[in-house]
């Protein structure tokens, strides 16, 4: 699962640091170093992990540190808060509109699970007793539309799409007109996967958005993307304005750096994880009980 | 070209270099120390010869193998595999047409019948590259697929056979079973036909795509990795330590979505790129 390998190793380096009765400048250096070397190897951004380490640095070295009777809990301590600092305190709950349909937009790169996420997040709403649409915007993909809809069918959802069209902007805009004369109170937009240096592509998201307004973009990442999370959090953060993350393939055994990479250079939450590819495995995220898990504690 | 100094400062920014590539901390560290002694023994000043040495360094170490998938000597089937999402049915796409283009007779096997429409989408891409497609019914045997395409491939004198298959994570023991019982079946029932697996990189992906090779490599004999989308700003230098442990050569890469954006594997180039955003300035 994933975290844990992130987890075990700081466990051996608090460990350590618990052991020792009194703590110099140079042992802490050391432990921070492993904390560094650990982060890295889970695949959390060298900027993001530089800039983490300093900042407990300079708490930890500090005299009231070093001189107390439990320096090494206290250095672990600082380690948490900071942890916690870096994903968010508290679970971020999708919001919605007052005035209804509250429109949502997948966006992310090429392969994500926007379209199973888009499936999985309907089912859910749809549990909340409301009547989610669920809208074709892909039109590149092969197949896409089919996709979508077989994954609408699954839930119970229905799918609108105008097949020979070839304007994703138009095809938003048809939606919502279809979702109002419908009574769909919540429409969730499938857009296609595209790379954040696409600057065609990331345009038409952008008049998407105008179009549509939506309630919420929502930016779904692969867990186990390396250290290329930050460049692409960050472009589509900077060009749409995201309002939350949504982490998928989190079944596998990677060890998720790509979740504390995004939430520290956006400062948007992760409010959902991917944890399979049945249309019931979405669960909403708690950064705080994930921060208490990669420490163990 | 000013003269640089190699200095503390020049292997850390080279460190960081690598390892925001992807190539992860255990190969950074260990290709640094290498490059350290060598600037030792040889006496080099020259950041810039530095940088080169590095590129030359990755390089060689990248062209270990075979980067060819041959076609020209009796009937392939070729075994595309992988993780969710990585590329594999659009590589097939892309794969098809590139042989087609040397007058080869290709079919396809849709044996993704899991994911949603996964078999419309092969099914797409058989048209464009003008090749045909076996395939049953979604959520059917994907075992079953691939021995009547084994049958087709032998029947109809198939110069290469390309299987799709559905994506899975490594860590799933069932979906890892099944895929060995495919293996397994290509194996038994086309004993003369060459075989290749080809395992389908995402570049993207960070230090978890090692433990994708190993695990797919219990299940089936990995002959290639294809490295898909590196048109983006990714580096994918998780291969540098894929090839080093597992001494597994990549074969194409992927450039984009196009049928056309299949490319050879060109270490050379790869190594170079890995250092693209420096060469701006410093070299
Ligand atoms: N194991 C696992 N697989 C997932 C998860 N979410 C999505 N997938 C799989 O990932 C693959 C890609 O999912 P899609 O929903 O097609 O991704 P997408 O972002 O819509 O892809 P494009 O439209 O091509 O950009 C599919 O095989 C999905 O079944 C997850 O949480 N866990
Ligand atoms: N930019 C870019 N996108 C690619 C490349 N190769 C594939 N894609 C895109 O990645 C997405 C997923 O590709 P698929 O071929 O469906 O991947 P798959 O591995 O078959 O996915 P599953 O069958 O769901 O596991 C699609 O949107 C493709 O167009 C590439 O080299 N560059
Ligand atoms: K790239
Ligand atoms: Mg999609
Ligand atoms: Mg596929």
């Amino acid at each position: 699962m994933a975290f844990e390998s992130l987890s075990d190793k700081l466990q051996d380096v608090f460990k350590k640091l618990k052991s020792k009765g009194k703590l110099t400048e140079k042992d802490v250096n050391a432990a921070l170093r492993e904390v560094k070397l650990a982060l890295l190897e889970a695949d959390v951004n060298f900027k993001v992990v530089k800039s983490f380490i300093d900042k407990i640095k300079q708490r930890a070295v500090g005299h009231d540190v070093l001189e107390s009777l439990t320096p090494g809990q206290q250095v672990i301590k600082i380690v948490h808060e900071e942890l916690i600092d870096l994903m968010g305190s508290t679970q971020s709950k999708l919001t919605f509109s007052n005035n209804p349909p509250t429109v949502y937009m997948m966006v992310g790169l090429q392969g994500a699970g926007k379209t199973t996420t888009s499936g999985k997040l309907g089912g859910q709403i749809k549990k909340m007793g409301k009547k989610p649409l669920l809208v074709a915007c892909d039109v590149y993909r092969p197949a896409a539309i089919k996709q979508l809809q077989v994954v609408g069918s699954q839930v119970g959802i229905p799918v609108f799409s105008i097949e020979d069209s070839k304007q994703p902007v138009e095809i938003a805009k048809a939606a919502l007109q279809y979702a109002k004369d419908n009574r769909n109170d919540i429409v969730i937009i499938d857009t296609a996967g595209r790379l954040h240096i696409d600057e065609k592509l990331m345009d038409e998201l952008e008049e998407i958005k105008s179009v549509v307004k939506p309630q919420e973009i929502l930016l779904v990442v692969d867990a186990m993307t390396g250290q290329d999370a930050v460049n692409v959090a960050e472009s589509f953060n900077e060009k749409l304005g995201i309002d939350g993350v949504i982490l998928t393939k989190l079944d596998g055994d990677t060890r998720g750096g790509a979740a504390l990479s995004v939430r520290s250079v956006t400062q948007k939450p992760i409010k959902y994880v991917g944890l399979g590819e049945k249309l019931e495995d979405l669960q909403p995220f708690y950064p705080d009980r994930m921060a208490s898990r990669i420490l163990g504690m | 070209k000013s003269f640089k100094k190699i200095d503390e400062e020049l292997f850390e920014e080279l460190e960081e270099a690598l390892i925001m590539a992807d190539i992860g901390v255990d190969t950074t560290l260990n290709i640094i120390n290498g490059l350290r002694i060598k600037v030792k023994e040889q006496k080099i000043t020259d950041a810039s010869e530095l940088k080169q040495l590095l590129i030359e360094e990755i390089s060689s170490l990248l062209e270990r193998g075979d980067h060819e998938i041959h076609v020209d000597e009796g009937p392939t089937v070729i075994l595309v595999i992988g993780v969710n999402g990585v590329g594999k049915t659009t590589t097939i796409g892309k794969l098809a047409h590139n042989m087609k283009q040397q007058n080869k007779k290709v079919l396809l096997a849709a044996a993704d019948t899991f994911r949603a429409a996964a078999i419309d989408q092969l099914e797409v891409w058989g048209n464009r590259a003008g090749v045909d497609v076996i395939r049953h019914q979604e959520n059917s045997d994907p075992a079953a697929v691939i021995f009547d395409a084994v049958q087709a491939a032998k029947s109809r004198k198939t110069d290469v056979l390309i299987c799709d298959t559905a994506g899975r994570l490594h860590n799933k023991k069932n979906l890892m079973e099944e895929l060995r019982k495919i293996f397994r079946i290509i194996s038994r029932e086309y004993p003369e036909a060459r075989k290749e697996v080809l395992l389908v990189l995402d570049a993207t992906t960070g230090q978890n795509a090692l433990q994708q090779v190993k695990l797919f490599k219990e299940v089936a004999d990995i002959t290639g990795i294809i490295l898909t989308k590196l048109d983006g700003t990714a580096k994918g230098g998780i291969i540098i330590a894929i090839n080093s442990e597992m001494n597994i050569p990549v074969k194409y890469i992927g450039v984009g979505e196009g049928i056309d954006d299949l490319q050879p594997f060109n270490p050379q180039e790869f190594a170079k790129a890995l250092f693209a955003e420096e060469n701006n300035d410093s070299l």
